[in-house]
């Protein structure tokens, strides 16, 4: 397979794909079966394989991801879909107490091969709670791993690698990014969970983002480079957890700067353990303070404001400048 | 007619030994002389290890310990009606089941003194101890869920307490089960109290087994002390959840008869009278009378398999005691199927620094 597709179509392929290839396969979610999800995401998948292994599941996250525990531990690969990732919150203790904890409670002799796949961020002028970007919370919760995707490609491979991997991932997909842009996906994408992706290389200044503000950074950097003669690098984080700290460090040790773009709140995020990891680990590497380019730490607003919320490319120039003018 | 009733619901008691052993000759079960005696080795075996362990809590050689005295009728009734492949799924007061199904107590003990090893299920069909109350509830939809998928005849017990019906994850368990007709047996045991707070302020309902009903599938009250009805009614009811006939709901009326755990004080909240008064309908006293009336055991019997299960428990207490701590580097390579390279330099980080590793 190599063919066009936006995000959303590469989801829907890579659970087509999976459910093909291992029966023990299931699809389970609000809406994911007739209606083939809110995104579409899971459209086509109750035809080809039926109501055993597409759930329309009743309304209740604790109940899916609890029920996927379960059916993880009965010996199937459930993936759950959580409608809004805001509604996660919902079912936040089957994540914790239970998803994140049962290989190290049971000292390895149940594992959960489970994946709970969720659209998250803002920028669709959606309703409150449908615009969360919390992926700290979850990286931090040993026992789950936690990707997030911004391209067509790395979700088709990703998504695979997720529902193979012997742990629960939880798998966040940027739907500002669904169907903003098609790419040619290879049928063996070279995407690995816990490896992230040089998007450009430069001198003067790294930039790490991922998911949905991955395209801001990536427009950022052109900006800069036309109007300020900045020579960036591009880093997409593409996993949380488990995080890829030797490419960030690399690129640091090379240009002496970095930018984090994160679209959740600032206090205690990814930016944070980026900025942290620097300073305990590459300090005498760094030429200017790190700069971080965040949501704020207020809860998401309604969408009149989601513009001035999110981290957008004129944000993420001004803090470029700055690093790079200290 | 604009007001016609449309559901006749009803909710059966099943009781078959009384108080003083009497058996309803018409509701016994067919258990042979051997499997009865099996049973009562059990409920001996499982009274001397809640002793025993409550007793290391008290000497300060182990941890925080829930005791099960009063309950294991529930317990071991279900464990005698289920095969070894049906799964068990837990809270945290489930030892006499546990047992019952082969459980090491050694192991069963280092749970409670701190180690992981002990929550270690090897291929077993039991689910580890969960504490978050109610949360492994979903868990039993998702197994039986898993079982019908994968075309499995094996069917779920799951167990929860009076308490556990307040929280969301019941509603969902039994909700997924029920629309699913996933093969599941929710056994309830209500022993009355949830720490301090008596079952009639978690619920307005006036039984528990009541509430299967909204989920579409059958509910049912035992005598949560009589091991012959837990017996029968698990039996029953696994045997419909595994022929596609559906869930069912049974409420064990059972008492809890010492602490809520080893940190609780139960004389705040209730009297030396009500007490007293479950003591008298405890379920190892009436299985004993009907033993002997049937005579399956007699005193000195009794007497051989206390002094026997005493001496188990004792020589499972010394196993633990005597097993090695666990080593650091469990807490590291057990969180991921591979140890992530953060995971190896905080490990390395950690025997660097601490001068006893």
């Amino acid at each position: 397979m190599s063919e066009e597709l936006n995000i959303v179509e590469a989801v829907n392929h890579a659970l087509d794909d999976a459910m093909a290839a291992d029966d023990t396969v299931a699809v389970m979610g609000e809406d994911v079966g007739v209606d083939g999800g809110v995104f579409r995401a899971t459209q086509g998948l109750l035809e080809e394989y039926g109501e055993e292994r597409v759930m329309d599941t009743p309304l209740d996250e604790a109940g899916i991801i609890g029920a996927a525990v379960g059916m993880a531990a009965g010996g199937m690969k459930p993936v759950a879909e959580i409608q809004f990732s805001g509604f996660i919150v919902q079912a936040f203790h089957q994540l914790k107490q239970h998803a994140a904890r049962m290989r190290t409670r049971t000292r390895d002799d149940i594992n959960l091969p489970m994946v709970v796949r969720a659209p998250y961020g803002g920028g669709i002028r959606a309703l409150e709670h449908h615009s969360e970007s919390q992926e700290a919370i979850y990286a931090r919760m040993g026992g789950i791993k936690v990707v997030i995707p911004s391209t067509p490609a790395d979700t088709y491979g990703l998504l695979q690698e997720a529902i193979d991997d012997p742990d629960p991932v939880l798998f966040l997909e940027p739907k500002k990014s669904y169907r903003a842009f098609r790419e040619e996906v290879p049928g063996d994408s070279d995407a690995t969970i816990g490896e992230a992706a040089v998007r450009q290389e430069g001198s003067d200044v790294t930039v790490v983002s991922w998911g949905a503000m991955a395209r801001e950074a990536q427009a950022a950097v052109q900006t800069a480079e036309q109007d300020h003669g900045i020579d960036a690098e591009l880093i997409d984080l593409r996993t949380i957890n488990p995080m890829d700290e030797q490419t960030v460090i690399d690129s640091v040790q090379k240009t002496g700067r970095l930018v984090v773009v994160a679209e959740e709140p600032k206090m205690a995020g990814i930016a944070s353990e980026l900025s942290a990891l620097m300073a305990e680990e590459n300090l005498l590497s760094l030429q200017a303070p790190v700069k971080r380019v965040t949501g704020f730490d207020v809860p998401f607003p309604l969408y009149q404001l989601e513009d001035y919320y999110l981290p957008n490319e004129e944000r993420i120039v001004a803090k470029m400048k700055e690093a790079v003018e200290f | 007619m604009p007001r016609t009733q449309i559901e006749d619901l009803d909710i059966e008691r099943l009781e078959i030994l009384d108080e003083d052993g009497n058996v309803d000759e018409d509701l016994e079960p067919d258990l042979d002389d051997d499997t009865l005696l099996n049973m009562y080795r059990d409920f001996i075996f499982a009274r001397r290890f809640d002793e025993k362990a409550f007793k290391l809590q008290r000497r300060g050689e182990s941890g925080t310990y829930a005791p099960f005295k009063g309950q294991e009728a529930c317990q071991i009734g279900p464990a005698y009606a289920m095969d070894d492949q049906d799964w068990m799924v837990p809270s945290f007061r489930e030892g006499a089941i546990a047992l019952s199904r082969g459980v090491d107590p050694a192991q069963l003990i280092r749970y409670f003194m701190g180690d992981e090893y002990g929550n270690k299920v090897g291929d077993s069909h039991n689910m580890p101890v969960s504490i978050p109350v109610g949360s492994q509830i979903p868990h039993a939809a998702g197994l039986g869920m898993a079982a019908d998928r994968m075309d499995e005849d094996h069917g779920v017990l799951v167990y929860f307490g009076d308490g556990a019906t307040s929280e969301g994850d019941f509603h969902g368990g039994m909700n997924f089960a029920g629309v699913y007709n996933a093969p599941v047996v929710f056994f309830n045991q209500n022993n009355k109290y949830a720490i301090s707070v008596p079952r009639e302020q978690q619920t307005a309902s006036d039984t528990l087994a009541q509430k299967a009903l909204a989920y579409g599938f059958k509910g049912l009250q035992v005598d949560g002390n009589d091991v012959l009805a837990t017996y029968v009614a698990t039996k029953e009811a696994m045997e419909r959840a595994k022929n596609g006939d559906g869930p069912t709901m049974i409420e064990g009326d059972t008492y809890r008869l010492h602490v809520h755990t080893t940190s609780d004080d139960p004389s705040r909240y209730r009297s030396d009278e009500e007490v007293e008064e479950w003591k008298e309908k405890d379920p190892i006293k009436r299985f004993e009378a009907y033993l002997k009336d049937r005579g399956v055991l007699d005193d000195d019997r009794i007497e051989e398999i206390k002094d026997e299960m005493t001496e188990k428990v004792d020589a499972a207490a010394k196993e633990a005691l005597e097993m090695d701590e666990p080593a650091v580097d469990h807490m590291f390579e057990h969180c991921y199927d591979e140890m992530p390279d953060r995971l190896q330099r905080q490990l390395e980080s950690l025997k660097e620094t601490r001068g006893d590793l």
